[in-house]
């Protein structure tokens, strides 16, 4: 059986070809929008234009394949697993591909950020369109030579094969490849694509766009296979692969003196101290110009850093910037009040006590089946800040001169970072040119650019070579951090059914968006409203792994399993009946497959022996959609002593196709662990405006001793694959919350749960 | 002009002390305020990144390296305190990764961003010479210094164990 898939895009219109000076083909493409129809594609593999292309590969006449990647990488391994599937539809070894980091030249980079787990969403198809459409340029350009027909040939491993049994390598055919016509769709450009979520979109048929035909995913020989991370070997080795590691001739360092309290705005400083020691060269001021364009477009969401001037320290080494900051003095003023985390906290309850409130969703009538209800349960569930702590603190080189600036680094939004720096400093953005490092972390802090903004404008006073980077101290104080939420859930009961649900959140600065509402169990209730209020507040707030449901989970699931003794029903149960439930909803806005859902909680609940109970072993469950993926989690906890321990968490995840099973285990172990340990110790205080925690000795990240053993099982189907850099992190707080409650008896409203151990419930 | 950089650093001569470190051994000549940890001297004045920053308070273990055949935080030695050490970095462990826990590392493919991993591996390696068969429980602990934001503990734990039975093979 095969379907026409019919996208925004015809393979004519999104790829192009040219044979390069130095031998080989050169292939570039454009992930979502239609090339120009003037663009030139370079012949010189040093000249890569990516104003026209999101990313190119190479074939050599040695059949070599090398793909520049398109997206930079945070440790969530697309770098790996995007060109497999590249490498899947073109047919190549996996030993024969080589991959390269692509590089910014800012203009028409579409997509070019990491985040939301979104990369391997929105590259499925355009991926395995490229891959498939360079094989039957080899294919056509193989049957030209043998003077056959091109139905007649197949390729496979990069080697093309004709009715006669002879072949030629995909080396042997690339002068001719890049000449010839690029395979046509056949189906019409103005169709759109008929699956409104991709990721339900099944690709278990032969698809076949054009004279493209795209591979059955039977016949994968690289997706769904174990593949190492491209940059293994420069890991393990210690060679220079992050933004700190990058160094060029002639380039001095600086340290970045920001207010020690938000709220805080420079008034004066000495730096005779600072100007003393050896190695610094000189002491700055920056920030005019940062704020200047902050006036000029109030909502420049990733330039939330910049309201004040700064002190910089020049040195001539990293050590020397260190020490010449501390040895400033400067003088701070209050530009708006300092914050602290208990007043926080009373305006917070108070915000859910009010009646302040923008609704996000509202089903039925809440209220009514409040009032009609045998029985109410309301419950506040309660979170902290946290600050994002990548292990590579932010950071980031700029070369300002009067022709051209380059930035370099580790930053997740590209694009957005270097037309910010073009507006900050009135440049053209055809002068700049920004290349990404790979990133020591990122977990949505490498989303906010402020660090790139401050090197550009470093290096535009001083006109040299710069590296700006942050102390730990520095990233953790003047932070853009997981803002505290609260949130209040109450549920009407009648007749022993849930009749009605309403969510209410009070957040710092920023609330729910998108898509978010409509997570389950929205669809699954009757009378269901999600209503959110904020408070604002000068602490930056932003995204952190898994933005609202990295808390939302724990506070809807742990709330959906007191709910379940409420009613004296059997967790799994109440939930697989909820989703029941939900499967007859006609709503488009509902995002999460009711069936999926299920398939997760009965696989996982299946892998973790949670229906024959161990001597000893609590076990908490739940189930979860966020991210395009579905994941069920159980926690399992033993007690030490008086001591409980999460001991193993089992993860079952429907994530599609698996491309890199090995990738995909870290991402999801990974995922299931921070989870984890957030939720048990991640603890982010504010003081007078200052966060109270600034290192490792203050800060609480689990470590290795504390580490559950995450054991993964996936859900086999054939539906387009979804991200994995975020959707198991949410459900691992629930299911430890649920599986210490069974362990301690005590229910958890507060995290983290190591310092509420014994925290009561507020009741509404 | 505000900011003569070359002005200002003809005004600012302070000649730095010379540090003769043994480094992977071979003799390496640094220039550098005494105070300067190890650490930057190996990032900056050397070119040897392999090492990481992480905090600066020896909590991490981003910046390990042997001294002597012994892991230590490399932030928290001055260069000044090190003379006849033997000094080993992550780009020393082997010439081409070929130590049996970077080979262990490979092969369960351990790293997420990788940042931490040169210290992860640098305790790693110190850890099991001394202990060259450890239980499951003693690698828990020998590495729980090391912090790995992207939580791959669970495979370094498993690289571990495959290390040490690399060294007994």
């Amino acid at each position: 059986m095969s379907t026409t898939i019919s996208t925004k895009f015809s393979r004519r219109s999104f790829l192009r070809t040219s044979s390069l000076a130095s031998g080989g083909m050169l292939i570039g493409f454009n992930f979502f929008t239609a090339c120009k129809d003037n663009v030139k594609m370079p012949v010189d593999i040093a000249k890569l234009n990516y104003n026209d292309f999101n990313a190119f590969i190479k074939i050599s006449d040695e059949g070599m394949v090398t793909i520049f990647s398109p997206n930079p990488e945070i440790g969530q391994g697309v770098k790996t697993s995007m060109p497999m599937i590249i490498a899947e539809e073109l047919d190549v070894p996996w030993e024969n591909v080589n991959v390269v980091q692509g590089i910014l030249d800012t203009q028409n980079y579409t997509r070019q950020v990491a985040g939301g787990s979104q990369s391997i969403r929105f590259g499925w198809d355009a991926l395995r369109q490229t891959g498939a459409t360079a094989r039957q340029l080899l294919v056509n350009a193989a049957a030209a030579r043998w003077g056959v027909d091109a139905s007649e040939c197949s390729a496979k491993q990069g080697v093309i094969t004709n009715g006669k049994g002879e072949t030629l390598g995909y080396g042997d055919v690339v002068k001719e490849a890049a000449l010839l016509q690029i395979p046509e769709s056949e189906s019409s450009e103005s169709e759109e694509s008929k699956s409104e979520n991709p990721e339900f979109k099944d690709t278990k048929a032969e698809e076949i766009a054009g004279n493209v035909i795209l591979k059955d995913p039977k016949d994968y020989t690289i997706i769904g296979t174990d593949v190492g991370n491209v940059d293994i070997d420069e890991i393990i080795t210690g060679k220079p692969l992050f933004g700190l590691d990058y160094k060029v001739e002639g380039m001095v360092y600086a340290s970045v003196l920001r207010p020690p309290a938000f709220g805080q705005v420079l008034e004066s400083y000495d730096d005779a101290n600072a100007k003393a020691i050896a190695g610094v060269i000189d002491v700055i001021k920056i920030g005019e110009k940062a704020k200047a364009m902050l006036e000029k477009e109030e909502v420049n969401w990733t330039a939330k850093l910049a309201p004040t001037e700064k002190v910089v320290v020049i040195a001539e080494n990293s050590w020397a910037a260190i020490k010449g900051k501390k040895a400033l003095k400067a003088k701070w003023t209050e530009s708006s009040p300092m914050e602290n985390t208990k007043a926080h906290d009373k305006i917070l309850i108070d915000l859910l006590d009010g009646k302040d409130f923008t609704n996000l969703r509202k089903d039925g009538d809440v209220k009514k089946a409040f009032k009609q209800a045998d029985k109410v349960l309301e419950r506040t569930y309660e979170s902290p800040f946290l600050p994002h702590n990548t292990m590579e603190p932010m950071n980031f080189f700029a070369d300002v001169t009067d022709s051209k600036i380059l930035l370099v680094g580790p930053v997740q939004t590209p694009a957005d970072a270097a037309a910010t720096v073009a507006e900050m400093l009135g440049r053209d953005e055809k002068d700049i040119r920004l290349e990404m490092t790979r990133m020591g972390g990122g977990f949505g802090r490498r989303l906010y650019g402020d660090f790139v903004y401050e090197a550009a404008e470093i290096s535009d006073k001083i006109r040299r070579p710069v590296k700006m980077f942050s102390t730990r101290e520095d990233d953790m104080m003047t932070g853009v951090y997981r803002p505290a939420i609260k949130y209040r859930i109450a549920a009407s009961i009648k007749d022993g059914e849930v009749t009605g649900y309403h969510l209410k959140e009070a957040s710092v600065n920023d609330n729910m968006y998108g898509l978010i509402p409509n997570f389950f169990p929205a669809g699954a209730i009757e009378n269901y409203q999600v209503d959110v209020a904020k408070y604002n507040s000068n602490i930056s707030t932003g995204a952190w792994r898994a933005p609202y449901t990295n808390f939302l989970s724990y506070a809807e699931q742990s709330f959906l399993d007191e709910l379940a003794e409420v009613l004296e029903k059997d967790p799994v149960q109440m939930r697989m009946d909820l989703l029941e439930k939900a499967k007859g909803t006609t709503d488009d806005r509902i995002q999460y497959s009711a069936d999926r859902l299920q398939d997760v909680l009965k696989l996982v609940v299946d892998k973790s022996g949670y229906r024959t109970p161990k001597d000893g072993v609590y076990q908490g469950v739940c189930a979860y959609y966020c991210h395009n993926t579905h994941v069920a989690e159980v926690a399992d906890v033993v007690m030490e002593g008086d001591q409980p321990v999460v001991k193993k968490i089992t993860v079952a995840v429907d994530c599609g196709i698996v491309i890199n099973p090995l990738g995909a285990k870290n991402q999801i172990e990974g995922g299931a662990i921070d989870g984890v340990g957030h939720a048990m110790y991640g603890d982010f205080a504010f003081e007078n405006g200052m966060p109270t925690s600034n290192n490792y000795d203050k800060y609480r990240l689990i470590r290795m001793n504390e580490t559950p053993i995450v054991e993964t099982h996936f859900v086999k189907n054939t539906l387009s694959p979804t991200g994995l850099g975020e959707p198991t992190l949410p459900p691992a707080g629930a299911a430890v919350a649920i599986a210490l409650k069974k362990a301690t008896g005590n229910r958890l409203y507060k995290q983290p749960f190591v310092s509420n151990m014994n925290s009561k419930p507020i009741l509404g | 002009m505000e900011c003569n950089l070359h002005n200002i650093r003809t005004q600012h001569i302070k000649k730095m002390p010379t540090y003769n470190l043994k480094i992977n051994g071979s003799s390496q000549s640094i220039e550098a305020a005494e105070d300067t940890p190890l650490l930057w001297a190996l990032r900056d004045q050397l070119d040897m990144v392999g090492t990481k920053y992480g905090c600066g308070i020896g909590q991490c273990g981003s910046c390990t390296v042997h001294i002597d055949g012994n892991a230590v935080r490399s932030c928290q030695l001055q260069i000044s305190q090190l003379d006849g050490k033997e000094i080993t970095t992550i780009e020393g462990l082997s010439e081409d990764g070929s130590h049996p826990v970077q080979k262990a590392w490979k092969e369960i493919d351990v790293p997420q961003c990788g940042y931490c991993q040169a210290g992860q591996i640098m305790t790693a390696s110190a850890f099991l010479e001394k202990n060259p068969n450890p239980s499951k429980e003693e690698i828990r602990i020998a590495m729980q210094g090391n912090i790995c934001r992207c939580s791959s503990y669970n495979r370094i734990e498993i690289a571990v164990e495959k290390a040490a039975e690399k060294k007994m093979a």
